[in-house]
């Protein structure tokens, strides 16, 4: 792998809190590495930033390694940037060339206020949890773990499901911030499993309210998010959070 | 001499007894009983979830967005459990006696059998949550090896084990939100312990949004922030990984137990560059399948498949032929620095060694052909079924080093390096979990008490559950049974009064210092210092100089540092700053911890203890104690728990 170095300009959403007006600045970032990840070089520009007497850019992250879901950003118009299948930390810079210009924003979604610059609250998918996405087991009534066999290739859907992160990069790709492909996950991961079966109907009918509650946008079926989903989550769990839907609320008693 | 209470009886019986004598709660009375929970890991979330269902009144705290994002989500290999499902002759007993050996008999015996005893409830609830663990074609649970073992026992979720764990307990977490027992407060950190009458009653917390610092109060407070890697700045932790809590506590009087007991784990990705902002863990399942080599000439820039079979060194099986590639972390670590010291590295910056998959592919390629039945054919076709066979068990790792590294690791061999990944020290517990402070427990990688001096793979979220789901759930009863009678202290009491205040001066205190450096650069040199003085190898010598070193730091930082915004805002600078300013005074204690054991052991080398053929040379006669440290102004005083071994013999730790 050739490594180079390159100069680039960035333009970034700056706004101090939820109650003030946002705003674009341009910075200039030099020397940068093909080798750095996407947030390296954020690190360098806010380094260069703190020296010369300037506020950082907020941003979330934590693991960096594409696996805990906190960060975000919107890059070049893609939620999570211009690499299928990556999340921004594990964005690389080799993906960019020497004098490139890169527009980075905060998801943008009702449901989502900024809290400062790319920083935005997702609490709206923990409530969406809360509703329903759990099946209702207190510690100390497990049975043992072989007492039930589930089929491979079920226990591999629901893991393929369960490979969701609550990113919210689906949220940002769709035109109606729509949450569907992060419900549909959960509703799947669960649905499919013969524990989930007990709260299976109500807990479609509750996530799909909450989810409604919270103000995110319906599905009129782009796959936008599958497209950006950083765990490429399969829009087909969306299909099945449909026949979910219908199954229990046409036989909702 | 520190008591850990360990209770009477043979080993086997202690927690069984335990439990049948141990003081309960009555619900009615766990109601009005607070308890507070910071960190929403492993432990935290599930001893939330647990005690919430209890009926205790639960609030729950981490500083990241959502208790989903803690750092227990990017474990990768799995979980261990002496389940015995493939029939190879595991047992609780030999998981108790594997992870006191892989500790290097500097663990309690009491507690790590405990451990052992709940590792197989731990699957059962796990499986009841719907944790998708990998299956097998006739619906059952799959295992797979690890490190230091010679059973398969764990269990896994492709390569997003902890994942799949942390979201279990994050969704048994966020029910009880739901059902009222647990009030989460994400974004939030805590800054200060409350101690009342000598007992641990609530703490100061910083709205990380707003800056603004909230009292809660709690009938006892667990703390389940996870361990101190970051001291280290490069290290797998993820970045906002800290000892900030733990390190309030032991200045508060908790003492900090082996704190120079860190993991560099064997299989991480090489540093590119001075950019780097953290490392990147390959799961050491890759071990189980992949082989670790070398060039056989020094300086052999050829590229890695150009060397012929016979010019390699695969060192680990040279030297370890009983265990070969699947010898513990901190055996093939040292091995990894000693073929690289020696100048038998690979990469650019030959701080590297080979991890091949190449005999992995062909291996399972020709098993494929046989088991379909393909009769003969030819040899693109195997590698190409090896390959989807090595996709199946390790796409997400493999990928993973792609997008880093830009390299197909199913064409040529990953480059791997050491790394910081686990500490195994952390705040003194009695077997109770109960720190050196009446009603403050410590649960999960905070604590110190179950891998000794070194950590066995796929035993961290183990004990991390073990802790939240069974243990606390009854040790913590037994002290609360004594507290039903405490009213719920009002939060203007002058405790909370003075430690607001003294919360409230020191982030003050660190903004107004307006220097010229930043936060970040002091974080690199603390790290560099620790690195290099207190890592892989250490020396009295290196480690008498670290100590001047990190307290020259520590003056300069707080004269010096440079920190922007303001207190009453989101400020991600300033809340670095606060943990930084607290790794730097637990790096003093590392070295000095270090410098006081004289001896190596597990993850501690001591470059002067060593064997002829370079094994870590235990001192049992003089150090087989659990050193732990309190804090006395700005010293620390060394306090002792001598681990007396009952059932297994210590003795020199052979993997050949």
């Amino acid at each position: 792998m050739q490594h180079y170095s390159m100069n680039l300009k960035l333009k970034v959403w700056r706004q101090r809190n939820a109650n003030e007006q946002g705003h674009f600045e341009t910075y200039d970032v030099e020397n940068v590495s093909s080798e750095m990840s996407f947030l390296e070089m954020i690190d360098v520009l806010n380094e260069q930033l703190i020296s010369k007497g300037g506020e950082p850019i907020a941003f979330d992250h934590d693991c960096r390694e594409g696996i805990c879901g906190m960060c975000s950003m919107v890059i070049d118009g893609r939620p999570h940037g211009p690499w299928k299948g990556t999340t921004t930390c594990q964005l690389h810079m080799r993906a960019f060339k020497d004098g490139d210009m890169i527009t980075v924003e905060p998801f943008r979604a009702n449901a989502f206020p900024v809290i400062k610059d790319l920083m935005v609250s997702r609490s709206a998918f923990d409530r969406i949890i809360q509703a329903g996405g759990y099946i209702s087991v207190n510690t100390g009534n497990a049975v043992d773990g072989n007492a039930l066999p589930i089929e491979k290739d079920k226990a591999d859907d629901a893991f393929a499901a369960a490979a969701c992160i609550g990113c919210g990069a689906c949220v940002a790709a769709c035109k109606n911030a729509s949450a569907m492909l992060f419900v549909s996950a959960k509703v799947s991961h669960l649905a499919l499993l013969p524990q989930g079966e007990p709260e299976r109907k109500q807990r479609v009918v509750n996530m799909i309210a909450q989810m409604d509650k919270e103000g995110f946008g319906s599905c009129t079926n782009t796959y936008a998010c599958e497209a950006e989903c950083p765990k490429e989550i399969s829009v087909l769990n969306i299909a099945r959070l449909n026949r979910e839907y219908l199954d229990a609320t046409l036989s909702a008693d | 001499m520190l008591d850990a209470k360990i209770p009477q009886g043979s080993l086997s019986e202690k927690w069984t007894k335990y439990k049948g004598s141990v003081k309960l709660v009555n619900p009615a009375n766990k109601r009005k009983l607070e308890i507070i929970v910071v960190g929403t890991g492993l432990a935290g979330s599930s001893a939330a979830a647990s005690l919430g269902e209890m009926g205790y009144k639960v609030k729950a705290f981490c500083f990241q967005d959502s208790p989903r994002r803690a750092h227990s989500i990017a474990a990768q290999g799995g979980i261990n459990a002496a389940k015995n499902y493939q029939n190879d002759g595991d047992s609780t007993y030999r998981l108790f006696y594997d992870t006191i050996k892989g500790g290097d008999y500097r663990a309690r015996e009491a507690n790590v059998h405990r451990l052992a005893e709940v590792s197989t409830n731990i699957i059962d609830q796990c499986v009841a949550q719907g944790v998708p663990f990998a299956r097998e074609y006739g619906g059952l649970l799959s295992n797979r090896s690890f490190g230091g073992t010679q059973v398969q026992r764990t269990f896994y979720a492709a390569g997003q084990t902890g994942q799949q764990l942390l979201i279990g307990a994050y969704q048994a977490l966020e029910r009880q939100v739901a059902l009222g027992t647990v009030e989460m407060f994400a974004r939030h950190e805590m800054v200060e312990l409350v101690i009342i009458d000598g007992k641990a009653r609530g703490i100061i917390a910083r709205n990380l949004v707003t800056g603004e610092l909230e009292r809660h109060f709690g009938h006892a407070v667990l703390l389940c922030t996870g361990g101190y890697g970051n001291v280290f700045y490069l290290s797998t932790n993820a970045m906002g990984s800290n000892v900030t809590a733990a390190w309030k506590v032991h200045r508060k009087g908790a003492y900090f137990a082996n704190p120079c007991f860190t993991q560099i784990h064997p299989t991480c990705i090489p540093v590119s560059g001075d950019h780097q902002s953290k490392l990147t863990l390959m799961s050491e399942s890759l071990r189980n399948d992949g082989r670790i080599w070398v060039p056989a000439k020094q300086s052999d820039n050829r590229a890695p498949n150009e060397i012929p079979e016979e010019e390699r060194d695969y060192y680990l099986e040279r030297r370890y032929p009983a265990f070969g590639n699947l010898v513990p972390r901190d055996v093939a670590s040292r091995a990894a620095k000693e073929r690289c010291d020696a100048g038998y590295g690979v990469g650019t910056s030959k701080q590297a060694v080979y991890l091949d998959y190449a005999a992995a592919i062909q291996r399972y390629g020709k098993a494929e052909e046989s088991k379909r039945n393909l009769g003969s054919v030819s040899s693109e076709t195997i590698t190409a079924l090896g390959k989807e066979v090595v996709k199946e068990k390790y796409g997400n790792l493999f990928d993973m080093y792609e997008k880093i590294t830009g390299e197909n690791p199913y064409e040529v061999p990953m480059r791997i390096y050491p790394a910081v990944h686990y500490t195994m020290g952390g705040l003194w517990v009695d077997y109770e979990l109960k720190t050196t402070i009446d009603g403050l427990y410590a649960l999960g990688e905070a604590n110190f008490s179950d891998h000794g001096a070194n950590r066995l793979g796929a035993s961290a979220l183990m004990q991390g559950l073990a802790d939240g789901y069974f243990v606390i759930p009854y040790t913590l009863g037994n002290y609360l049974a004594e507290e039903i009678r405490t009213n719920n202290i009002p939060t203007d009491h002058p405790a909370f009064v003075e430690a607001e205040k003294n919360a409230s001066e020191r982030i003050n205190k660190l903004i107004s210092i307006k220097g010229k450096q930043t936060v970040e650069s002091f974080h690199k040199r603390l790290g560099k210092i620790i690195w290099d003085k207190c890592g892989m190898a250490r020396s009295a010598e290196g480690l008498k100089q670290a100590i001047e070193e990190v307290r020259a730091l520590k003056k300069e930082f707080w004269s010096d540092v440079r920190i922007p915004g303001g207190i009453n805002e989101m400020n991600p600078e300033l809340d670095k700053a606060g943990r930084v300013a607290d790794f730097i005074e637990l790096g003093e204690l590392m070295c000095l911890d270090a410098l006081e054991r004289n001896e190596s052991c597990g993850g501690h080398f001591r470059e002067e203890y060593q064997t002829p053929d370079g094994e870590a040379l235990r001192d049992d006669e003089n150090y087989m104690y659990v050193a732990a440290w309190e804090m006395k102004e700005e010293n620390w005083q060394l306090h002792k728990e001598s681990l007396n071994y009952e059932i297994v013999k210590p003795s020199q730790r052979s993997y050949k």
